[in-house]
């Protein structure tokens, strides 16, 4: 199948996802569980992931920066940025889209082969807008939450990190996060959060729809959702960088 | 009534319908037999419009349902039961959680009434017990068709698709659902369809049969006609086996 095949249906999906619901107090429900499984369900991940990239940060930066010219705080306010701009919206992003990602299409998939999928047809249930909307207004809304929360704890790794190891003085670690500090920063992190929150829910949604055969298809579609999110997340993340931090 | 005139599917170069015609009557079981890939399934399908046709009419009490767009059909939809051959209850809900799902989405009754009309669903299948603890994966083949099968009828529907009800169902089991099938057809006074090539089955519950060959009506009768029909495709289908034979041959000395 060509990718503008793959494109048109892509397209033909996400309308019929987005039209009315059958009921809106059913959708509501669903989409306050699909904000239980993706946001609640990830923040462990997230939170382990996050401090350890930060104290990483942290110890790179200070190994690069070991130079008398370089101000003491420099290392501090880059961790702090690295983590804003580009560890916590698409280092995270690209876990989920493994986590999340896989999950749904998994999910989805499994449903398809095992015709729940055309149940819910056969019921009168549009069941692109029973099954994928919740996923992608619920992931709309908690994953802006899971940036702001692996920015705090990646910064805080990396107070951890310099509390522990000692290569930059806490006291410079904390001037250093509290420097010069941009609040467009977060706008961009954010920005970049809900465009990455929609292509891994709406890519993997797809994939698992398109799902015929058996468990080897089922696998096989939960490989591509990740694979196919990972690599459109990155295409994002250059198009956004350069639409919004470029002069 | 659902009535099916010269309907023929095809897939790219694959004819897999041919000009089928049927009258599918309401509170009898009509049943659909054929080998496998003959178009059975597919033929299903089409009737509940999971599949668009390519030619023909398909009418819902002459209503033209496969002229119908997505909202009208949906309409219609309500008014539809299916059995899947898989079953295909929602693994993620419970028992009880799949058998109020239809209404929970379609009726406006309170959460109170819904569940009162599952449990009612649930005993009219004889099942009733742990229904709002035990999920489809933990119950056997059997009882997840009987669950499906209240599913289908929650919302009193006036037609009734099954898809293989017996496949992977011991003998008394299968005979069971074959049961619910015919009293449910006829309590109701719905019209239910039934793909199978199950021929015990068949012989238990039809009241109309139709045999598809090659994608196309080959015969069609009663369970009394297919005892004495010459029909060499249908005898070479449904007396297959030597005990069927003996079965026949029994029933054409008397």
């Amino acid at each position: 199948m060509s990718i503008f095949s793959h494109f048109g249906k892509y397209y033909i999906l996400m309308a019929q996802a987005f039209a009315k619901p059958d009921k809106f107090k059913v959708v509501w429900k669903r989409i306050i569980d699909e904000m239980e499984t993706i946001g609640i369900g990830s923040i462990p991940i997230v939170a382990i992931l996050s401090i350890f990239m930060g104290a990483v940060t942290l110890l790179q930066m200070a190994y690069n920066f070991s130079n008398p010219l370089v101000p003491p705080y420099t290392e501090g306010l880059a961790t702090r940025d690295t983590m804003i701009l580009e560890f916590a919206p698409t280092i995270i992003s690209l876990i989920l889209a493994g986590k999340v990602g896989s999950s749904i299409a998994g999910n989805l998939g499994t449903m398809k082969v095992t015709e729940q999928i055309d149940a819910l047809e056969i019921m009168g249930v549009n069941p692109q807008s029973y099954l994928i909307m919740p996923k992608v207004v619920a992931a709309l809304f908690v994953f802006p939450f899971i940036v702001v929360i692996s920015i705090f704890l990646g910064t805080f790794g990396g107070y951890i990190a310099s509390l522990l190891t000692g290569v930059v003085k806490v006291e410079k670690y904390v001037y250093g996060i509290r420097y010069d500090f941009e609040t467009f920063y977060i706008t961009y992190a954010l920005i970049k959060a809900e465009f990455f929150a929609l292509i891994i829910t709406s890519v993997s949604s797809y994939q698992g729809f398109i799902t015929s055969g058996g468990a080897k298809e089922v696998g096989d579609s939960g490989t591509r959702a990740v694979v196919y999110s990972c690599i459109i997340i990155l295409l994002f993340d250059l198009i956004l960088t350069q639409l919004l931090l470029t002069n | 009534m659902i009535r099916v005139n010269n309907i023929s599917k095809s897939f790219e170069t694959n004819d897999v319908l041919t000009n089928i015609s049927l009258n599918l009557e309401r509170g009898k079981v009509n049943t659909i037999i054929g080998k496998s890939g003959a178009g059975k399934s597919v033929l299903l399908k089409c009737l509940v419009g999971l599949f668009d046709i390519d030619e023909g009419k398909i009418l819902y009490d002459d209503r033209p349902f496969s002229e119908m767009g997505y909202q009208k059909k949906k309409q219609i939809r309500k008014e539809v039961g299916m059995l899947f051959q898989g079953s295909a209850l929602f693994d993620s809900k419970t028992v009880l959680e799949n058998v109020m799902f239809p209404l929970t989405i379609f009726s406006d009754k309170t959460n109170e009434e819904i569940k009162e009309r599952a449990i009612f669903c649930l005993r009219r299948v004889n099942i009733e017990e742990y229904a709002d603890t035990l999920f489809p994966a933990e119950i056997s083949g059997g009882m997840q068709k009987r669950v499906a099968i209240a599913r289908s009828i929650a919302l009193q529907p006036r037609y009734l698709f099954c898809d293989e009800p017996n496949s992977g169902l011991d003998p008394q089991t299968s005979i069971v659902i074959d049961n619910l099938i015919k009293e449910i057809t006829v309590e109701l006074d719905i019209t239910t369809v039934v793909i199978s090539h199950d021929m015990n089955s068949v012989m238990e519950i039809s009241d109309t049969i139709s045999f598809i060959h090659k994608g196309q009506k080959w015969w069609e009768g009663t369970r009394d006609d297919i005892m004495t029909t010459d029909n060499q495709e249908v005898v070479d289908f449904v007396y297959a086996s030597k005990f069927m034979k003996a079965v026949r041959d029994n029933f054409k000395k008397r």
